[in-house]
């Protein structure tokens, strides 16, 4: 791999964060609405103060916000705060900012989101080979129908129906949290056991509906590489069907679906944030949902662009093991 | 000596939605130890699904419907599953027709010479089975550092050089080489051809050359092999089958060969080669046979020994021994 390539991907990389940091910066800005007015109206109702020094309130907040700059002037502090890993403070849980709120949320997501995706795509891509493979028998073959109908499920409706029947009819799971209340968060096998039964059904509403798509595109590359001459010349050679699945046909098979992965990564931080919605876990996806609720547009665009700058950099680290995977590329 | 591969009324059908199609009908065939047998027929005549079906590879829909295949006293057809592919490559080895896409593109060359000995022999030291693939490449005029290296980092020459050093790794008794050329430019097909030749005289197996090219045939093979719509239509020395050939389809592939005196015109072979699904009555050649005769569209000929060393299925000779006989 030659050191320009990797001088070229990085440069890509901050050419994405800046046209996301600049997509961010501008969208809430085109908004006729002012959250910080708006909070202080609501304040007002609630009678906090009295409606006269509303007016005086908000300007003095704009100016601590940096909101009575000149735009441009808002732009270049916006972008160099960006750079500095700075995604400014939270309106609504001021003085927390957006960085410390996604920190404090990210272990719950990195947890649940790593653990799905791989689930699901080992097990859809398994199924998926297993499907198109005229040897295996057909009990294993159909297991990759049901994944196939639960396919077009969304993750919401997954998961609503999962809490309906699983955790309030049968009892059998908690409802929702991500550990039992009143326990404390602590290192103790008690408490990771507790944890784990909370991300049961969240973990099944985001691996029930995507093992399917991995089936299909998989069971779609699998019949074209059976049908290639060195997977019969591997018959020729005497091997065992075994050695022919997995270094033949599977390993060939899955070149397009680590680059589907990658495309995939968007569509599983969208769902994970949906679901954590859903269960009331305390991950990102539940800190964007109170920060929409609540009009915390320097949290929301903050999320956005962690998310954007997370996917795009994972995108990279993928491209760059991809020559593991195939020795036909090589990166320069 | 016996014959090291004795095929026997092998039959093929291939079941498909139009109807069943019979790929291969009845051949029989001997090859001795060191004999190099060409194979030649026009594309869907059968030379293929022969090779398939001595491998024991048919696939469905298509299916083995009798016969026997015996490579040096052990009868394929009988063997179980298990055992055939053991048989593979250890007793008869197949070496491919696109050896431009026969290689793993994503595992290393040896990994793919390694894992063949370990499907046979698992217990051979690494070393050992090792320095096996170095000599097999070596044996193809590949250097030995082709073995740390992918197929797409060798030439196609290459390639089929490294399918030919996988063929011999367990010194079968037979090799069946399908077109091992034809993806080839002429100056490496005669090198990839002089290699199977030396190969062939080390290992002293027999081999099986499936081909088109009739030129590259009368170099390298000592019998050739007539297919016509899934039928040895005549097998003759390779001298015969150039200078003399008997059955009407043989005589006809030999005129439609360019050659020095016979400038200019150019002989096609007229018709076109039936559909299996429906063959003609009696032989299937006679709609397009010059002496075509009353018998050929209501009886197939078998193949019959004449004049001692070759075979030919054609009522014309049939029927001349037949008066011979009344004379």
């Amino acid at each position: 791999m030659k050191p320009v390539f990797l001088i070229k991907r990085f440069l890509f990389l901050i050419l994405v964060i800046w046209s996301a940091a600049t997509i961010t910066f501008f969208i809430p800005r085109l908004s006729p609405r002012n959250p910080i007015r708006e909070r202080f109206v609501e304040l007002a109702r609630m009678g906090g103060f009295s409606p006269a020094d509303l007016e005086q309130i908000v300007a003095s907040y704009s100016q601590r916000f940096g909101l009575d700059k000149p735009l441009y002037q808002q732009y270049f502090d916006y972008m160099s705060a960006v750079f500095r890993f700075d995604f400014g403070v939270s309106l609504n849980k001021f003085p927390k900012t957006t960085v410390e709120l996604i920190m404090e949320a990210l272990p719950w997501t990195i947890g649940l989101l790593l653990a799905t995706t791989i689930i699901a795509f080992v097990l859809g891509n398994l199924l998926g080979a297993v499907a198109a493979w005229p040897k295996a028998p057909n009990w294993l073959r159909a297991t990759a129908t049901p994944f196939v109908l639960l396919m077009g499920v969304p993750p919401v409706i997954m998961g609503v129906l999962l809490l309906f029947f699983i955790g309030f009819r049968l009892k059998l799971l908690p409802l929702g949290g991500a550990y039992s209340i009143g326990t404390v968060p602590t290192f103790t096998l008690e408490f990771v056991l507790d944890a784990a039964r909370h991300q049961i059904l969240p973990a099944l509403a985001l691996i029930l509906g995507s093992v399917g798509g991995w089936v299909l595109s998989m069971r779609g590359m699998g019949v074209t590489i059976q049908g290639e001459d060195y997977v019969t010349f591997a018959e020729h050679k005497g091997l065992g069907p075994f050695t022919i699945f997995r270094d033949y046909y599977l390993r060939n098979a899955l070149l397009p679906q680590a680059t589907g992965l990658v495309l995939a990564l968007g569509a599983v931080v969208t769902n994970g944030i949906v679901v954590e919605s859903i269960f009331g876990l305390p991950g990102v996806g539940r800190v964007l949902d109170q920060a929409i609720r609540s009009n915390d547009f320097i949290v929301i665009y903050g999320i956005v662009l962690f998310i954007t700058i997370a996917v795009a950099t994972l995108m990279v680290a993928v491209e760059l093991l991809y020559p593991l995977l195939d020795p036909r590329i090589k990166l320069d | 000596m016996p014959p090291v591969l004795q095929v026997r009324d092998l039959q093929v059908t291939y079941y498909t939605d139009s109807g069943r199609a019979r790929a291969l009908d009845g051949v029989s065939l001997d090859l001795n130890p060191g004999e190099k047998l060409g194979l030649v027929g026009e594309s869907g005549s059968g030379k293929s699904t022969m090779a398939l079906a001595m491998m024991r590879m048919i696939k469905p829909p298509g299916r083995i419907e009798g016969g026997k295949v015996v490579v040096g006293g052990t009868d394929l057809t009988a063997l179980s599953e298990e055992a055939m592919r053991k048989a593979r490559l250890s007793k008869i080895a197949y070496i491919p027709q696109g050896a431009m896409n026969s290689l793993n593109p994503v595992i290393r060359i040896g990994a793919q010479m390694m894992d063949a000995i370990r499907a046979h022999n698992p217990e051979e030291p690494r070393a050992e089975a090792e320095e096996r693939c170095m000599r097999a490449l070596e044996s193809v005029d590949l250097k030995r550092s082709v073995f740390k290296m992918y197929a797409h980092e060798l030439s196609g020459g290459m390639k089929q050089r490294v399918c030919i050093a996988i063929g011999i790794l367990l010194r079968p008794q037979v090799i069946i080489a399908d077109e091992p050329t034809s993806a080839l430019d002429v100056v490496t097909q005669r090198q990839v051809m002089e290699t199977i030749d030396r190969i062939q005289h080390e290992l002293g197996c027999a081999i099986i050359l499936i081909g088109h090219d009739m030129g590259l045939m009368a170099q390298f093979v000592d019998k050739v092999a007539v297919m016509y719509a899934g039928r040895l239509v005549e097998v003759s020395r390779v001298r015969d089958m150039f200078t003399d050939p008997k059955h009407p389809y043989a005589q006809a592939l030999i005129r439609s060969l360019p050659s020095l005196e016979n400038k200019g015109v150019f002989q096609g072979i007229p018709g076109l080669a039936p559909s299996l699904l429906r063959l003609p009555s009696g032989c299937a050649y006679h709609p397009r046979c010059q002496h075509a005769m009353e018998i050929c569209s209501r009886a197939v000929p078998p193949l019959e020994t004449i004049n001692g060393s070759r075979q030919v299925a054609c009522h014309l000779y049939v029927e001349k021994d037949l008066y011979a006989e009344k004379a």
